[in-house]
């Protein structure tokens, strides 16, 4: 264990420099920076042509990512803030910790970004997802009306379970609790995250899952296995937005805007969709692969970060109201 | 021990925000102390047929039994919901029988799920717990009993029981106070939240740290409560000194009382195995998909059980030691502990001074070793005791005090206890995801993580196969551990 430790410690006294080279540190969330996730071909893109020392530290998920930065405030040692949700934008300005882009860059969205602190990476769209042969329910009501069953993720511990709710009030505004009313015999049960409610659905636990529209695009192309599908739902489909931004308390100000406007070219675009299996903010020049075409969801629901930020308190308590029964 | 416990809350209190509790948090706190009262309550009523006849027939396999019969307690708590969901879920073991016999289905979700899983991960540790307590029964007095045709129920069971009983209800009900993953996958809704939830929504969504700890408080102060009544409620004479030879029991002869005990250890031993095989059958297939990280992790995982173990044992044994109701105290409160709010407690205390990967494991093993520390301390107290009245006096009378008592005579006597209580703690370090997640940087994450990581990128088999690595190691530890410390006792 000494050695460990003892080269842990060196490691950690490091400077912002590193053989000479500056540091950047990027704080992102820990599927990002896993092995098979898009961290490694991205560090290794980025270095190559930056000549610095790019360094991921992780936390958990979206919400622990803020929740991080908001305990370490202006002393943390990140400099770059990678992969918070849309629905936390607001509350991530509020704290005063990030600096203004300053880009403008031009982005394939299905909504126009206009915020001046966080660029966007990536995105996807929120879908209920199902096997094939299964209940093809085409909105929440007809879902409600079936006999269909749904695993959802809580949205007080989960982002997923977050953007049903707000997907729910953007789509039925006033009638969301009679929606979620009519809902509560066909869902299953709750679960705190988005990992225990696919295992359910995986298991056969209930029939459909609150997932993203590209899931089944995981199954086709890394298992071979076109079994799965994104249900399109008539009322549309919430979008959710991952960003990234620049912490106003950084050493590293230019190596940090460096890094954000390498976030929007190939080298770390092309790692997204099969590394993090979302849609890239900028499609790559190879297009994308199958199974992320053939879901195109006709309309869009989204609401602006402050919006997202308002309604999050309400939402949650008319959720927990229509179906804690 | 109160130190690292409440310490780590006060960084947390020291921040803004909190208040009282809303509806929400009255709702979810009668729900917690229900379900957490009925799932202690359960497990020990079926721990105590369980334990009997554990403790008085013996057959071939049977501390390999024991043993095993240990395993859900120290899985990784969604490796064990999903061992559960394929025998009792919707589309699990049970429900396919009941359809094949044209039977309507039960469903697992909701109160009488949360109980369940409860008692599957806890039946295991009533039922060690109540053993110990039958096991400690000198063998003399069951002799004396047969001899003087005695009730052995009334005159020895009874008055263990009440000993034991009151400790194993109170650790179960804390230990459940803090369920956080199973209340939510198996309650159905969120007609079943626990306080545990409304401390993630607060840390996590609201950065409202104050209110975190207030939760965390309550938590604590309820833990303390059911010790202290623990306490309160333990009594019976403490049973004396024997010669520690082997019990041989002449009630437990007739037929009936042998086909109830066989009935009894085939319902424990099908309850909580066939989930475990089914988990296993699983990871078995998964142990191709393994990542390149899996060894590192394993290697980590390794180093943090070890670290766990002996930090736990250390400081169990100065709690042994000091012994009283306020080190029982102070040691049951871990049990309600939230990692999450220890974590960040802990987090914000270091930050300033040291890099956070820097201190990522030995941080995650002091946690560990703060989980394992009140189940190291059920072990070695009583043996404690029981060493100290055989031979307390003759070592008085020698002269054999302070230090020299702990080496000549305490802790060679005490190497059984000392080998399960280690076995415990590292085995439940080794599927404890604990503080890692806050701490760990590229690289250094455990094998509970990496699991967790494989799960949350769609990577279920591997993950799978990651969940069966981690159950062997544990079983593996404890088992070294165990046998250590027995193999050692045998010796002298």
């Amino acid at each position: 264990m000494r050695p460990t430790l003892a080269a842990l410690l060196a490691l950690a006294a490091a400077p912002a420099f590193a053989e000479g080279k500056p540091v950047l540190t990027v704080l992102a969330y820990d599927s990002f920076t896993a092995e098979w996730g898009p961290g490694p071909a991205v560090e290794a893109a980025f270095e190559a042509e930056c000549g610095c020392d790019l360094r991921f530290v992780t936390a958990g998920d979206g919400a622990a990512l803020l929740a991080r930065l908001q305990l370490e405030g202006e002393t943390t040692d990140a400099d770059v803030v990678l992969g918070l949700d849309s629905n936390l934008v607001a509350a991530a300005k509020a704290t005063g910790l990030f600096a203004p882009h300053g880009a403008a860059p031009k982005l394939d969205l299905p909504v126009e970004w206009t915020d001046d602190t966080f660029l966007p990476f990536d995105w996807g769209w929120f879908s209920v997802v199902g096997k094939a042969g299964g209940p093809m329910p085409t909105s929440f009501r007809e879902l409600a009306d079936s006999d269909a069953t749904l695993v959802i993720e809580d949205p007080r511990s989960s982002t997923p379970g977050l953007g049903l709710v707000l997907w729910i009030e953007a789509a039925y505004g006033e009638e969301a609790p009679a929606v979620w009313a009519a809902l509560r015999d066909n869902i299953v049960t709750v679960t705190p995250g988005w990992t225990e409610a696919y295992n359910l659905f995986l298991e056969g636990e209930a029939d459909l899952v609150l997932s993203y529209t590209t899931s089944p695009a995981y199954h086709l192309i890394a298992e071979q296995d076109p079994g799965y599908v994104a249900l399109p739902f008539e009322e549309g489909h919430y979008l959710q937005v991952e960003v990234a931004g620049k912490v106003a308390s950084t050493d590293q100000p230019e190596l940090a805007d460096r890094f954000l406007a390498f976030m929007l070219t190939e080298g770390f675009q092309g790692t997204i969709a099969t590394g993090n299996w979302m849609y890239p903010a900028v499609t790559p020049a190879a297009g994308l692969p199958d199974g992320f075409e053939s879901v195109r969801p006709e309309t869009t629901l989204y609401l602006a970060p402050e919006e997202a930020e308002a309604l999050r308190g309400p939402a949650i308590e008319r959720w927990r109201t229509a179906l804690a029964q | 021990m109160a130190g690292l416990c409440l310490g780590t809350l006060a960084p947390l209190l020291g921040r803004a925000g909190g208040g009282g509790l809303g509806p929400a948090d009255w709702a979810a706190l009668r729900f917690t102390l229900v379900q957490a009262a009925l799932s202690a309550g359960a497990s020990v009523v079926l721990a105590v047929p369980v334990a009997r006849a554990l403790a008085r027939r013996r057959f071939p396999g049977r501390s390999a039994l024991v043993t095993l019969l240990g395993a859900p307690f120290i899985l990784p708590v969604i490796v064990a919901v999903l061992g559960l969901l394929a025998v009792f879920g919707r589309g699990g073991l049970l429900n396919d029988g009941l359809r094949a016999l044209g039977w309507p289905p039960v469903s697992i979700y909701g109160l009488q799920g949360v109980v369940l899983a409860h008692v599957f991960l806890n039946l295991p540790l009533a039922t060690r717990l109540i053993l110990q307590g039958w096991l400690d029964i000198p063998a003399e007095r069951f002799r004396l009993a047969a001899t003087l045709n005695a009730p052995v129920w009334a005159v020895l069971e009874r008055p263990m029981l009440r000993q034991v009983v009151p400790g194993a209800v109170a650790a179960i009900f804390a230990l459940c106070l803090t369920s956080f993953s199973v209340a939510l996958i198996l309650g159905g809704g969120p007609a079943a939240t626990t306080v545990e939830l409304a401390i993630y929504q607060a840390i996590r969504f609201e950065a409202d740290f104050a209110g975190a700890a207030q939760l965390a408080l309550l938590q604590y102060a309820l833990c303390g409560g059911a010790a202290l009544l623990a306490v309160a409620l333990t009594r019976g004479p403490v049973l004396g000194a024997g010669l520690g030879r082997a019990v041989e029991r002449w009630d437990a002869g007739g037929l009936g009382a042998r086909v109830a005990d066989a009935l009894w250890i085939g319902a424990a031993a099908l309850f909580l195995l066939l989930p475990l095989g089914l988990i296993v059958l699983r990871g078995i297939g998964g142990l191709d998909d393994l990542p390149g990280e899996a060894w590192g992790a394993t290697g980590r995982s390794l180093l943090v059980a070890l670290g766990a173990t002996a930090l736990s044992v250390g400081l169990a044994l100065a709690l042994a030691l000091r012994g009283g109701a306020l080190a029982q105290v102070a040691g049951a409160l871990p049990l309600a502990a939230s990692s999450l709010v220890l974590g960040t407690g802990l987090l914000l205390v270091l930050r300033p001074f040291v890099g956070l990967g820097a201190v990522a494991l030995p941080v995650t093993a002091l946690a560990d070793a703060l989980m394992a520390l009140p189940f190291a301390l059920r072990s070695l107290a009583p043996a404690l005791a029981e060493v100290e009245a055989r031979h307390g006096r003759l070592a008085e009378s020698l002269g054999i005090v302070g230090v020299a008592r702990l080496g000549i005579v305490v802790l060679p006597l005490l190497r059984p206890a000392l080998g399960f209580a280690g076995g415990l703690a590292a085995a439940l370090s080794m599927g404890n995801l604990g503080v890692i997640a806050l701490f760990a940087g590229q690289g250094q994450g455990t094998l509970p993580l990496l699991m967790a990581q494989l799960m949350g990128a769609y990577r279920m088999e591997a993950a799978a196969g990651v969940g069966l690595v981690i159950l062997l190691l544990a079983l593996g530890l404890f088992w070294a551990f165990d046998r250590g410390g027995r193999l050692d006792a045998a010796a002298r």
